[in-house]
């Protein structure tokens, strides 16, 4: 099949509308509160050195923190401002999506604007700032008569710079819920659509690209003394604006917002609670790609209505306990701690997203491990391989501890790559999911856990406080409690892991819906 | 009958850190006159230049401006009513010929059509084709006709002083010449106070009514090149002198005719 003929194209144009719209209004709207701070700070400071070299060095600091940290850290942030506006007040506002982005990436964007616009400033002919004090200019006339017009074209320039930026630094705020063109390349990364990676790749740099060269536009025109050029440029922006404003304009509420977290049996799972609820005759749609340190805060400031989590995730990082329960107790624990919150625990779906320390079935078997405790004897001259998050969690400390592990080294990767790695031998071990549908594609094995070091991760459905007594979402989510088992999940996960056009996290929720249904 | 004075500055003084480069000067200068104020490199001719229409601050003394202490008028007023040319022109690149002559007059808030036909009136006093030059942009101008814009600009709001900082420093012997004569049958015709600073003694004798002489801060003399002539300053002798003798070994060298 060539490329182009590829069905998931057109998948990927559906949802375009709604992805650059998003994109270009968090944008524009971060390009506009970086100019409207920066811009003055770069005027007000011009002729002051220290504050200067203050306001540079913070700026430069900000550029070096990592645009996905720098996002996700304005998440807790609010959440936080946001409570306690709440208290005082008695208002409070969403810490989710399109504020946090917004404010992250306005931040993000006053490095250049500043030091252009300071160093356009401070680069005028000293004789001309005389000679406009000369012909009886006040300090202001000459800002805004000479200084401004002669600095514009290296403040432009920043302006550009900023602005090529922010579009392409957007793409990552698609984990604290900010829908963009991020949300191709997330859900593309996770689910191996490489189709949806170039989309949102191709999109992003467009976007750019057209934004920079109407910008161009707008320099030239003001350069030049040219209003036709000045206005073509600002007609193209303001047409960019109003043409993302449309699709919004004709939707109404959004309804139910299902939640998803960064990985493929997430969007899988949410892609299938949408349909269900569609089916119900409610309507929902999928917010998927979140954090998962953001999409609990999310469900319970009722950002979104439902997601699916890991019973023992929500133990160890909700409730903070480092003890190990039996799966019925820790369950029921759970559901009174959430109760207490006003989260609805609606029930299991019926499988087990645990951590398994796994490696493949050949090794395992030459080298006689079956369990974990058979693995400590070989640990030492072994390498582990682990998500972002797991050398960090409890369950790896339970589990150094309950088995004496110690391995020679350890390494953090990208979920999706970790099995391939194992397979290939590039590293010894990985803390992979029991649920993946790779550990059977790539022949691998699953060690067991006779000291019950891991908790038990079971996957439950959770409703935001605002649909506690909601009967009819109820209705339509209950025939999905119990009905998945793991072998139906792994299947379902690793045609997701395909790479054609049967692999969409809507088409495999389509034939897991064919499976469970039947139940 | 002595006519009124237009500026006078009484024992003023003005310091840079140690170095003084005004120091305890008193000079008058009358309404109508033209004259010079010539001196080397680090002379204080600019400082004292600048002091008078408070782009500089004096540290003690008096400046008066027809009669007023300038310390008590608003510094932009002030300089509104003050015409000045600055050295090489001090053209704001980004502004047409039309829109630097006539920023003092906007500044002011005179009506567009008013400051229209002033532009064009100042085109033809200094000499300038109004359709060719009138929306061109400074850098499109040569060095003879950029200070010629100057010129225009630091006279269209009508002034009765002009304060003129090395005008023709940077010009040709040509356009220099032609540009001098033309500005100083204009300060005649407009009945201008002008007061320009020069460190060239020959161009301060073809142009002024009267020269002073400055040095580390201080009048050495003043008066006509007549005047200055008898001074027993070896100083002021010294730059009189080499006017005098680069005109001698001009006659030797150049063989006397009546081509011109």
């Amino acid at each position: 099949m060539s490329l182009f003929s590829d069905p998931r194209w057109g998948e990927a144009l559906a949802h375009l509308p709604d992805y650059l719209g998003n994109h270009v209004r968090v944008s524009l709207a971060a390009l506009a509160l970086g100019l409207a701070v920066s811009l003055p700070l770069a005027i007000l400071t011009r002729n002051r050195p220290a504050p200067r070299a203050i306001l540079l060095a913070i700026a430069s600091i900000v550029q070096t923190v990592p645009g996905l940290a720098l996002l996700a850290l304005f998440y807790p942030l609010l959440l936080l401002a946001a409570s306690v506006t709440l208290a005082w007040f008695g208002v409070s506002f969403s810490a989710f999506g399109f504020l946090p982005a917004m404010l992250a990436l306005a931040l993000y964007s006053m490095l250049p604007v500043l030091r252009n616009g300071i160093t356009g400033l401070n680069g005028i002919d000293p004789a001309l700032i005389e000679a406009a004090k000369g012909v009886g200019m006040t300090a202001r006339q000459s800002l805004v008569m000479v200084e401004l017009p002669l600095a514009l074209p290296v403040m432009m320039a920043g302006i550009r710079t900023a602005a090529v930026w922010v579009i392409g630094t957007a793409t990552l705020s698609t984990p604290i819920g900010q829908t963009s063109l991020g949300n191709y390349i997330f859900a593309g990364l996770q689910t191996q659509n490489w189709v949806f990676v170039l989309f949102g790749c191709f999109a992003s740099a467009l976007l750019a690209l057209a934004v920079d060269q109407l910008l161009g536009l707008i320099e030239g025109g003001l350069h030049r003394r040219s209003r036709a050029r000045t206005a073509l440029g600002a007609a193209g922006i303001a047409a960019l604006v109003a043409a993302t404003l449309v699709p919004t304009v004709g939707r109404s509420s959004q309804g139910y917002v299902v939640g998803a977290k960064t990985f493929a049996e997430q969007y899988v799972l949410s892609a299938l609670l949408r349909d269900r609820l569609q089916a119900a005759g409610l309507p929902a749609t999928a917010r998927s790609g979140l954090g998962s340190s953001v999409i609990f805060g999310a469900l319970k400031a009722g950002d979104i209505d439902l997601y699916v989590d890991y019973s023992g995730t929500l133990w160890a990082n909700q409730l903070h306990r480092t003890d190990i329960k039996p799966r019925a107790e820790l369950l029921t624990d759970l559901k009174t701690s959430l109760a207490k919150d006003n989260i609805t625990l609606l029930g299991e779906l019926g499988f087990e997203n645990a951590y398994a320390l796994v490696l493949p079935k050949k090794r395992a078997e030459a080298l006689g491990i079956r369990t974990i405790a058979d693995l400590a004897a070989h640990a030492s001259t072994m390498s582990i391989a682990g998500d972002y998050e797991f050398f960090s969690r409890p369950e790896w400390a339970a589990l150094q501890k309950a088995y004496g592990l110690s391995f020679r080294a350890q390494r953090q990767m990208q979920p999706d790559f970790m099995y391939a790695a194992v397979a290939s031998g590039e590293v010894d071990v990985i803390a992979g999911y029991t649920s993946d549908g790779l550990i059977a594609k790539y022949d691998l094995v699953a060690l067991d856990d006779p000291r019950h070091a891991i908790p038990p991760y079971d996957a439950i459905l959770l409703l935001a406080p605002k649909r506690a007594g909601d009967e009819r979402l109820q209705a339509a989510l209950r025939p999905l409690l119990g009905k998945i088992d793991i072998a139906t999940m792994r299947e379902a996960n690793l045609r997701a892991s395909g790479n054609d056009a049967n692999s969409s996290p809507d088409a495999v929720a389509k034939w897991l819906w064919g499976k469970v249904g039947e139940r | 009958m002595p006519s009124k004075l237009a500026i006078s500055y009484q024992h003023v003084t003005k310091s840079f850190g140690p170095l003084k480069a005004v120091d305890d000067l008193s000079l008058d200068i009358a309404e109508g006159e033209f004259v010079a104020i010539v001196g080397g490199s680090g002379s204080g001719k600019t400082t004292l230049l600048r002091l008078a229409n408070r782009l500089i601050e004096v540290d003690g003394g008096i400046i008066t401006i027809e009669g007023e202490n300038v310390q008590s008028v608003d510094p932009v007023a002030l300089r509104r009513r003050i015409g000045y040319v600055f050295q090489s022109g001090g053209l704001f690149p980004h502004l047409s010929v039309a829109d630097n002559i006539g920023i003092t007059p906007k500044l002011l808030g005179e009506p567009a059509a008013d400051i229209a036909a002033r532009v064009d009136e100042l085109l033809g006093l200094v000499q300038l084709d109004r359709n060719a030059h009138r929306s061109r942009l400074p850098e499109a101008l040569s060095g003879g006709q950029r200070q010629r814009v100057g010129v225009a600009r630091a006279l269209a709001a009508r002034p009765r002083i002009v304060l003129m900082d090395e005008p023709f420093g940077a010009l040709d012997p040509l356009t220099r010449d032609a540009l001098g004569d033309d500005y100083r049958s204009l300060h005649r015709k407009l009945g201008l106070t002008t007061v320009m600073i020069t460190h060239d003694m020959t161009e301060a004798i073809l142009l002024a009514d009267r020269i002073a002489v400055m040095r580390s801060g201080k009048l050495l003399a003043q008066g006509t090149p007549a005047e200055l002539s008898n001074s027993s300053d070896a100083y002021v002798l010294e730059l009189l002198r080499t006017p005098r003798r680069q005109v001698e070994r001009l006659n030797a060298l150049l063989p006397q005719s009546g081509a011109a």
